[in-house]
């Protein structure tokens, strides 16, 4: 590769259900935010990644094009990623791509989401991404997908919805100390348990929330990194992996296409033993299940064993080895591309030890943000370390 | 930096400020419609579903039987080889019990939730399962590993789509214990 690549800067908006602000209109907010984090300006900017989910959701049309201005994006070469749920780790990936191969020097990473337009709710934009012939017909919701998973997961390994609700109680706590969450809350397992019962054995409380928002991040190749910042953040390993689409022929309870996306960025970073060399993790937690699902996945817990992790307290943000310190999705909220990288932004942060109440103690020196998406069938991996 | 010493933005809205034109917006709902080809491989699968019977195609490198029907295999990255025809009976490998429509609203109290399930069908190779509905079940004696057959519709009243099966029932009748419910 041409240059080591650093992120130097992050900025984020809050995450809410509904925000009053366009969709460009926080791309600008959380693009803006990041170059004052490190002091430059769009001129300083070589070219521009752009993450954002399906245009399906806000009714508009290739979306890239219609928040490019926000973005930063007119006048640059600038590209559009979208991967689904995984694009929020996804635009950042392509971002290295950029500033790695040398061509740029620097570049804007900037993910926007609206999920607060579709009416009476975005599940139902969700229908589109079924099989039109072979699945629509049988009128699905997105959670049927999940709950048929978590169901499988469940059942391999026999694990209990009680541990499972502990994700949820764990997450949400954590989002107390974000200043950018939508769902903070202090919970019980039993009010995971006993919220709505949606698709068993998905309760309510298993869902992250809709929400809009925002995030940002700035990449510079070494030397620039170096003179802009004395805390650069290195990206020492990307990778991402794509499964079928049949996705009812996949073993539903291992997702193996994350363990290749694993495998290709701790091979980059010279990762040989993540359960001990991943200090810090982000692992992308739509649903409960999710997070315990993708730290198997990741090779952070044996097949299964996750779920026992989270009991035994490891995964607290004081635990041996903190997952989802931010609030994750179920807490800080999902506005999707731009809730992977708010999870990108939470381990630069983390890695400075500039993440306020939500410092995870020890100076961790190596994490790894991941996301999730298209037809519960993309991993995307990236992973940071301080030197 | 410190997202705790940034101005963050994003303005939130609540329901209130629409209604009572605090701030204003606008709705559109699109009138558009497609229609989509079914393809060589899904349209003789439909074809044969009319018929009353489940088609797979075979690839003679990787010996698997596909299902849905594929005209490439994935995996071999060839041509596959020939048609054949699977069971009507097959084994839940997993399922849910949804108590939501498509569109996120709720089934109406009373009313019996939806069981969507990953059926393997027998005949295909392992692992072959399709997305479908389950029926005639008590939602409390679903299990995982449970035996499934086709409930179709009658012959003229079949269209060619995957809703000529009606949904999936158990092979055999339920063994008569109940339980206490899944929550």
């Amino acid at each position: 590769m041409g240059q080591r690549v650093a992120i130097i800067g992050a900025g984020m908006t809050k995450f809410v259900r509904r925000a009053q602000e366009t969709g460009k209109e926080l791309a600008w907010q959380a693009a803006k935010a990041a170059l004052d984090s490190c002091g430059l300006t769009l001129k300083d900017i070589d070219c521009i990644s752009m993450g954002c989910a399906p245009d399906a959701f806000d009714g508009v049309h290739m979306k890239g094009e219609y928040l490019s201005d926000g973005s930063g994006g007119w006048r640059k070469p600038y590209m559009r990623h979208f991967v689904g749920g995984g694009t929020g780790v996804f635009a950042p990936i392509h971002g290295w791509f950029h500033v790695a191969s040398g061509v740029f020097d620097t570049c804007l990473v900037v993910c926007s989401e609206k999920m607060s337009s579709c009416h009476p709710h975005p599940q139902g934009a969700f229908k589109t991404i079924f099989d039109h012939t072979t699945e629509q017909p049988l009128n699905p919701t997105l959670i049927w997908i999940f709950a048929l998973e978590y169901n499988r997961y469940m059942q391999t390994y026999g694990i209990s919805k009680r541990d499972i609700a502990l994700v949820s109680v764990k997450n949400k706590k954590n989002a107390i100390d974000h200043p950018a969450a939508h769902l903070p809350m202090e919970i019980t397992v039993d009010d995971v348990l006993n919220s709505e019962l949606l698709a068993w054995p998905v309760n309510r409380l298993d869902i992250s929330p809709a929400s809009d928002g925002a995030a940002a991040i700035v990449l510079a190749g070494e030397r620039t990194a170096r003179r802009l910042t004395d805390k650069p953040v290195w990206i020492e390993g990307v990778g991402w992996n794509l499964d079928t689409a049949y996705w009812a022929t996949r073993d539903l309870a291992y997702p193996r296409y994350v363990e290749k996306a694993a495998r290709m960025a701790y091979e980059m970073a010279g990762i040989k033993e993540p359960k001990k060399e991943i200090e810090i993790a982000e692992p992308y937690d739509p649903f409960t299940y999710k997070e315990l699902h993708h730290m198997e996945g990741l090779l952070l817990a044996e097949k299964g064993e996750a779920p026992q992790l989270l009991v035994d307290g490891v995964t607290q943000r004081d635990g041996d080895r903190p997952i989802c310190p931010s609030g994750g999705l179920l807490g800080v909220g999902n506005p999707i591309s731009a809730a992977g990288l708010m999870k990108v932004i939470e381990i630069f942060l983390q890695l400075r030890g500039e993440a306020g109440k939500r410092q995870v103690p020890g100076n961790p020196t190596c994490g790894l943000a991941q996301a999730w998406g298209d037809l519960m069938q993309i991993g995307t991996v990236i992973v940071l370390k301080n030197r | 930096m410190e997202l705790e010493k940034m101005k963050l933005g994003a303005t939130p809205l609540k329901e209130s400020d629409l209604k009572e034109g605090k701030v204003l917006s606008l709705a559109m709902t699109p009138d558009i419609a497609y229609a989509w080809d079914n393809g060589v491989a899904i349209g003789r699968y439909l074809e044969e579903l009319k018929n009353g019977r489940i088609i797979a195609r075979k690839c003679n490198k990787c010996n698997r039987i596909m299902l849905p029907p594929r005209m490439f295999c994935e995996l071999c990255w060839r041509a596959t080889d020939k048609w054949v025809y699977c069971k009507d009976t097959g084994t839940v490998n997993t399922f849910s019990i949804c108590y939501i429509n498509w569109d996120a609203s709720r089934i109406p109290k009373g009313q019996p939730p939806h069981i969507p399930a990953v059926i393997h069908v027998d005949g295909a190779s392992t692992f072959m399962g399709i997305l479908h509905v389950l029926g005639e079940v008590d939602p409390d004696d679903v299990k995982i590993g449970m035996k499934v057959k086709a409930v179709w519709k009658k012959p003229e009243e079949r269209e060619g789509s995957i809703t000529d099966i009606m949904y999936w029932k158990p092979l055999r009748p339920a063994q008569g214990r109940k339980t206490a419910g899944r929550r």
